[in-house]
């Protein structure tokens, strides 16, 4: 029988995708994981692997056009099958049908946990998803859970469209989405006439999510960097290749001070704060070209500073080429971003949702401090956390920042 | 290692025991002069004499409650049901008496004896004769419940509940009296609770005792022909189970058919496919699938008889749906 090619949901936030590249023409024999389309997402470029074997008789989708998620791209067959009324069944896409995005939803409505939202997203062309329910078996709804998968973007094979192991290793080893995905950025309208990439398009509406209805407040505190300083300058010493950033160390401080104030590392879910058990910490990045993206250096408490540094340093340059996969920009609980190596002394980030806090630091500025009466050359940074209040109340926020510092200007302590 | 039949290995366990130990006697119907019904207690009359090996009337309640006061009083008796189909005239001696008294003499007489004989079915002895008990007796608390499946642990496992201060059942069966199979000589006991893995896999566990192990190890063979690895857990004591062999499995496997001769309801299955899916939950791929007999009494009709057990053709069937073979 023949199958066809849909438009597949790269993103848990994407809703329609652009073919970049055929990568096989019609008549061409394809197999079953082929390399077949390239597309572009509204985070990354990537390959769609064929799920049929035959031969790619019919592309209904060219490159340069951008289709709704859940669209018929093309139809693979047998090369004498008759393909007319697969093709001409195809009329409407699914997701033409779909519900309201969640932009549109009622300004009331809380920011959810992506994984929580499958019913606000236009629905994936998923066979297992009766009555809203999305049929799995335990195993396989383990292994995605464990893999930041979303479970309404896999095809399940088993009775009823039933999703069963070899449907999530499969998905998992296609790169599938993954559930939580946020987003960060600087807002601003845009002033020239210029065509939305899809990133750009995900920014914008993720940034109305997040101010509209996000209550942010700010709280900023100054930090006395000279030991942190004294520890880069030495650990690059004894370790040359480690190169060693300020960032990598407010990474590690941060993960350190939120294992002592847990209530920092939460969300909020509509009806619920969801405290996060585990530690993942978002570091905002700026991609070439426009745009940005936030990679996730997981466990960040269990790692050591060497790791961190090494993990963030390889995520944030695959990052800058839009090469991450999509579980390595997902599924963060707290984000740092950093503007000082561009002089910023002090700024408030906008919170990357579902998450309940961010950092935003500052440079780490040579000034003249009081020190016990005696004016100095000290070594200072400004960094302001933003949190949502519907999680995170002033004085929780002021206490994890005072934690911070603490660790910050005695870097021992994150080794104790 | 001497390779003997299931009823010989039986036999020597006894024997050994009775030597050991000269508080064991043995008592039931036929077991003495004409050396068991079934020839498990071939010459222990002539060694042991008929001090320690009785004769009895065809009273099941009344011998098994004779047991049940000797056990109370220092013996450690070993009652043999001719079939465990005339247990059921003993129920409330088990039930009310042996596995009761340990609990409401406030610990301070124990009954450990051993009840012993042939269960499930044989060959066209009809709906009174053929039936599996073994979920009526790992429902009580108070018993321990054995049921070997080869002549090695037959005589491993029935050493062990001679030697339990709980009333052990151990229930035999009457097909498998002839297998041969090699077993250990002199002292070898297996501990009661620890299931055995008959084959190891990787692909579906295949959770069964007594005969129906075999059952589970021919479908096992004709499913590696077809690429499908099974592995072949028998449980061999079914109370207490050994849950943790069989979850581990499960937690490999992430699917399971349970085997076993007895009817589906309330079965001995049903008690093992809540354990898996209470501590295993996360691990399972697919439902859980029981191969049983039929939920009817045993018919008296051979080609009647042989649809009523499970067989490889319906175990190999379950498998393929757990497997999403199918």
């Amino acid at each position: 029988m023949a199958s066809r090619v849909l438009m597949p949901k790269g993103s848990d936030t994407m809703t329609e995708g652009k073919v970049l590249k055929w990568l096989k023409n019609e008549g061409e024999q394809v197999a079953n994981g082929d390399p077949l389309v390239e597309i572009e997402t509204d985070k990354v470029d990537m390959e769609v692997e064929s799920m049929a074997s035959g031969v790619l008789r019919k592309v209904l989708v060219s490159a340069g056009e951008t289709v709704p998620v859940g669209q018929m791209l093309a139809v693979i067959g047998k090369a004498e099958e008759d393909i007319s009324s697969l093709i001409s069944s195809n009329g409407g896409a699914p997701a033409a049908k779909a519900p309201a995005e969640p932009k549109e939803a009622p300004a009331a409505q809380p920011v959810q946990p992506a994984a929580a939202a499958p019913a606000l997203q236009p629905a994936a062309p998923t066979p297992a998803a009766t009555g809203g329910r999305i049929l799995a078996s335990p195993l396989a709804r383990r292994i995605a859970r464990d893999a930041g998968l979303d479970l309404a973007s896999i095809q399940g094979s088993g009775p009823g469209g039933r999703i069963i192991r070899r449907d999530v290793e499969s998905a998992t080893a296609a790169g599938a989405p993954s559930a939580p995905s946020p987003q960060f950025a600087p807002q601003g309208p845009e002033f020239r006439d210029e065509p939305l990439s899809q990133m750009r398009k995900t920014i914008a509406q993720r940034l109305a999510q997040s101010l509209g209805p996000i209550p942010h407040f700010y709280l900023t505190i100054d930090v006395d960097m000279k030991k942190a300083k004294e520890l880069r300058e030495s650990a690059n010493k004894l370790i040359p290749d480690l190169k060693l950033t300020y960032n990598d160390i407010i990474v590690k401080a941060c993960a350190v001070a939120l294992t002592q104030h847990p209530d920092v590392n939460a969300s909020f879910t509509g009806n619920a704060i969801r405290y996060h058990n585990r530690i993942h910490l978002g570091i905002a990045v700026a991609i070439e070209g426009g745009g940005l993206i936030t990679p996730v250096v997981r466990d960040c408490n269990l790692k050591t500073l060497q790791q961190i540094s090494s993990e963030s340093k390889d995520l944030i340059a695959r990052a800058r080429t839009r090469k991450l996969k999509p579980e390595e920009y997902t599924g963060g609980t707290f984000s740092v971003s950093n503007l000082g190596m561009l002089g910023i002394v002090e700024f408030s980030a906008v919170i990357n949702p579902p998450e309940g806090a961010i950092l935003a630091i500052g440079s780490v500025e040579e000034k003249p401090v009081v020190e016990n009466g005696q004016i100095t050359i000290g070594y200072r940074c400004r960094m302001t956390l933003s949190c949502d209040h519907r999680v995170v109340d002033g004085a929780t926020g002021a206490k994890f920042l005072q934690t911070l510092q603490q660790i910050l200007e005695n870097p021992l302590l994150m080794a104790l | 290692m001497a390779v003997i039949a299931f009823r010989e290995a039986l036999n020597q366990a006894m024997r050994e025991e009775m030597q050991r130990d000269e508080t064991i006697f043995l008592m039931g119907e036929e077991v003495g002069a004409y050396n068991g019904a079934y020839k498990v207690t071939k010459g222990l009359l002539d060694e042991f004499g008929p001090k320690r090996v009785l004769d009895t009337p065809i009273t099941e309640l009344g011998f098994t409650g004779l047991g049940v006061g000797a056990a109370m009083t220092g013996l450690r008796p070993i009652v043999e049901m001719m079939t465990f189909n005339f247990s059921l005239l003993a129920l409330d001696e088990i039930v009310n008496c042996a596995a009761k008294m340990l609990y409401m003499s406030g610990g301070q007489l124990g009954v450990p004896m051993v009840v012993r004989g042939p269960g499930g079915a044989g060959h066209q002895l009809a709906a009174t004769h053929s039936q599996a008990l073994e979920s009526w007796f790992c429902h009580i608390p108070g018993l321990k419940v054995v049921t070997p499946s080869t002549p090695a642990d037959a005589k491993g496992l029935l050493k062990s509940s001679i030697r339990d201060n709980n009333t052990v059942i151990f229930i035999e069966s009457e097909v498998l009296y002839g297998l041969k199979g090699e077993v250990p000589e002199g002292e070898y006991t297996i501990p009661l609770g620890v299931a055995d893995i008959k084959r190891p896999g990787n692909d579906v566990t295949l959770i069964a005792h007594a005969k129906m192990v075999h059952v589970a190890l021919e479908a096992a063979e004709e499913l590696e022909k077809e690429g499908i690895d099974a592995e072949v857990i028998d449980p061999r004591t079914l109370r207490p189970l050994d849950t943790e062999t069989i979850l581990q499995s499960i937690r490999k496997t992430n699917r399971a058919v349970v085997v076993e001769e007895g009817w589906p309801f309330c079965g001995i299955g049903a008690q093992v496919v809540d354990t898996i899916q209470h501590q295993a939950f996360d691990y399972l791929d697919a439902p859980i699938l029981r191969v049983t007999g039929i939920d009817v009494p045993m018919p008296y009709s051979k080609p009647l008889e042989h649809l009523h057990a499970p067989d490889k053709a319906r175990v190999m069937d379950a498998v393929h749906r757990v497997t999403y073979k199918n």
